[in-house]
């Protein structure tokens, strides 16, 4: 590992760093992902597209040492959420020529609002806070740096109230969520697995002795 | 009560599992009772039925006298003769067909035939790449006979204490 | 690495990020080829040992005893044409297996072998083995639906339900083994079973070790919760449509994957390439080495295939009560007394 730290001290000579190679090439992954995945016909591709959004945002994050939040993103919404929602795509079939429909009428609407959008990020990008004097690159963390173990500390310190609250907050829509969806319906017929392996030969079977019988 | 603990402490442990396992973990270090076919074979009966012959008398002399029982008694219908009469006023199948594709190796030929002329071999490494070689013709029956002779007289010899 | 890479390397232009590139590359192949060696090899041992276990012999005809049986497998799947079926979704069809073996073999990348051989040592190494594995589902379900078969979805479906439900139960108990070593660095938590056969984690955590290797077993889709293969009620599953190459890429998947979750499960519960006589042990054999987690591996491998040999396919209700109403309550609960026990009892030491 001698030889990374050697091109670690190299990077300041070359023209492009290999982060900044790996930001741009990722970044423009992500906005073209981003964009196929509101213009591509297929639901089915779609969802693929917003998968392949979420992987690259979660590399940049990488970039930025955040390794906590990059990794929870791949496994929260790659690897549960987007699964749950390919479901449903999936079983759908959505017609997607019924979506489009009225596309050109509502087009000028769209679009003034987007640019409007767009003019306000740009102004409050290039105002005061978010200046690039305000918000200098952080120094590069040492090698024992943890996003995690710093996450951790602050969760379950400083935010803590806050933490547990929304904690209690998503087991009471988890509660809620299944109290709805659980109808009882005690009058079905269903088997409960766990009788049935408890059954022993005992229970079902019955040795009679007996002599035997004279036929005539 | 006691059953219900018995039933918890065989639950947390797998008990029934580990059972189960147990039996296949035992057989992994049996004796293999696989027989390596090519190289090896099982002992065969000789009321093996497989491929069909057509016999001969030791002098030469085709069995087949052509009373078409065997086409008769075929349940599956894979057997065609023609007959005509010979020179020496004998009379001789002039074809005797046997589809083998059609044959369900019921033996009843066999059965029928009162020459013991139709016999069915020990053979039964035989194969065809189409339907038509398949298709037995008289003379490669009763070449089958003619090679095979030897193992089909003792068959016979050996079952003939059982009739 | 060996010297005269790294004096090749000095010849390259002035790209110092390139050379970490190519060197992290030889290391990618070094991990690479033995691993694909072991999943070419892992099928031959199954139908070995499962023919074994039916009194059986197995492969015996390609090689002697059948060594070169996985060489003819694989000359055969690379010959047959790949089918693509008319109505399907052709790039999704193709891609499918592509998403199911990148995360297979993906994660090996963060497995430390041993103190010093691990290609990438990062802190958070647990929690990418996670996300990795957890991304393995898409290939299943691309695969079922892009088939436009019915049954390759029914297939899909189930798959993904049974992975998604039993990845909590996994992801719990790893939880607890996390408590235990306070790190959530692969190379630490084996570090921190150091000391011999009663210093690893199986003892005090020997029940999520089973929730752990029984969810892996059905993560993997392995005998007994096979229901996503089902050749008796949906004909073969997901990879009903596949036919050679794409096919075998399948097969590779579950294969890298039966091996990752051994491989976990020996650097989780079994101490790594810790020796179980203790690191004092200064015999070359018997101390701590590669040649442990391998025996360790290989050894729960044993257990995938003896499952599949003795056990009969779960019922698919059976198979979610398993996951949602036995296993995710128990190691919630493990969670919560072994938290207990560790900050307010003096019987925390137990768990360190």
């Amino acid at each position: 590992m001698q030889h990374t730290a050697k091109a670690g001290a190299h990077y300041g000579h070359t023209t492009m760093t290999f982060e900044q190679l790996a930001f741009y090439f990722l970044a423009s992954v992500a906005v073209i992902a981003a964009g196929l995945v509101i213009t591509v016909r297929n639901p089915v591709r779609a969802a693929m597209f917003l998968i392949l959004t979420f992987f690259t945002v979660a590399v940049i994050w990488l970039l930025l040492e955040a390794e906590f939040l990059a990794i929870v993103l791949v496994l929260v919404y790659v690897g549960a959420v987007m699964v749950l929602f390919l479901f449903v795509v999936m079983m759908l079939d959505i017609d997607t020529d019924q979506l489009r429909e009225g596309f050109a009428e509502y087009l000028p609407i769209g679009a003034t609002v987007a640019v409007i959008i767009l003019l306000q990020l740009a102004i409050i990008f290039s105002s005061g806070p978010f200046d690039l004097e305000q918000m200098p690159a952080p120094a590069a963390a040492a090698a024992d740096y943890g996003n995690t173990h710093q996450l951790g500390l602050l969760l379950y310190t400083y935010y803590v109230y806050p933490f547990e609250l929304a904690a209690v907050l998503l087991l009471l829509a988890m509660v809620a969520a299944i109290s709805l969806g659980l109808r009882g319906r005690s009058s079905s017929k269903r088997q409960d697995p766990a009788q049935q392996v408890r059954v022993r030969k005992q229970d079902r079977l019955r040795v009679v002795k007996m002599n035997a019988e004279k036929q005539d | 009560m006691m059953k219900n603990a018995i039933y918890a402490i065989k639950s947390l442990f797998l008990i029934e599992l580990w059972k189960g396992l147990a039996v296949t973990g035992k057989h992994l270090f049996q004796r293999k009772i696989t027989v390596q076919y090519p190289e090896e074979k099982t002992p065969m009966s000789f009321r093996f039925r497989g491929l069909h012959a057509l016999r001969r008398y030791p002098n030469g002399e085709e069995r087949c006298i052509a009373c078409k029982l065997c086409e008769a008694v075929c349940p599956a219908l894979a057997i065609k003769i023609d007959s005509e009469a010979r020179e020496d006023g004998s009379r001789r199948t002039t074809r005797y067909d046997i589809d083998l594709t059609k044959c369900i190796y019921c033996g009843f030929c066999e059965e029928a035939c009162p020459v013991d002329a139709i016999v069915e071999t020990r053979e039964f490494e035989y194969f065809g790449e189409s339907q038509a070689d398949l298709y037995y013709t008289k003379d490669m029956l009763l070449a089958i006979g003619d090679r095979m002779e030897e193992s089909i007289a003792s068959d016979r010899k050996q079952d003939a204490a059982y009739r | 690495m060996p010297e005269w890479i790294l004096y090749l390397l000095d010849f390259l232009p002035e790209w110092d990020w390139l050379h970490v590139l190519l060197i992290a590359l030889i290391k990618v192949v070094a991990i690479f080829i033995p691993l694909v060696m072991a999943v070419a090899y892992l099928p031959y041992a199954e139908r070995k040992i499962i023919g074994y276990m039916q009194i059986r012999i197995g492969p015996n005809r390609v090689g002697p005893r059948g060594w070169l049986q996985p060489i003819a497998d694989a000359l055969k799947l690379i010959l047959k044409e790949i089918i693509v079926p008319t109505k399907s979704n052709k790039y999704l069809f193709i891609m499918a297996p592509l998403l199911a073996i990148g995360p297979a073999f993906a994660v090996w990348s963060v497995i430390p072998f041993t103190d010093t051989l691990v290609l990438a040592d990062i802190n958070a190494g647990l929690l990418l083995v996670l996300a990795m594995t957890s991304i393995g589902v898409y290939g299943i379900i691309i695969a079922g639906w892009a088939s436009n078969s019915k049954y390759a979805f029914l297939s899909s479906m189930r798959a993904a339900a049974q992975i998604v439900s039993y990845e909590l139960a996994m992801g719990f108990a790893l939880v607890t083994v996390l408590m235990a070593a306070g790190t959530l660095n692969l190379r630490e938590i084996v570090l921190a079973q150091s000391g011999g056969l009663t210093d690893w984690y199986l003892w005090p955590l020997f029940p999520m070790f089973m929730v752990y290797f029984i969810s892996g077993v059905a993560e993997t889709n392995r005998a007994p919760f096979d229901v996503a293969e089902g050749e008796s009620e949906i004909v073969g599953g997901f990879s009903i449509e596949y036919s050679g190459m794409t096919f075998a890429v399948f097969f590779l998947a579950e294969y890298a994957n039966m091996i990752l979750i051994a491989a976990l499960t020996s650097l989780m519960f079994l101490g790594g390439w810790m020796s179980p006589f203790g690191s004092a042990s200064d015999v070359m054999i018997l101390g701590d080495g590669i040649h442990w987690l391998l025996l360790k591996t290989s050894f729960m491998l044993f257990f995938f295939l003896w499952f599949r040999a003795t056990f009969p396919r779960y019922r698919y209700d059976q198979i979610m009560r398993l996951g949602w109403k036995v296993f995710i309550p128990l190691t919630i609960i493990w969670i919560v007394v072994m938290g207990v026990a560790m900050f307010l009892t003096p019987w925390g030491y137990l768990f360190h």
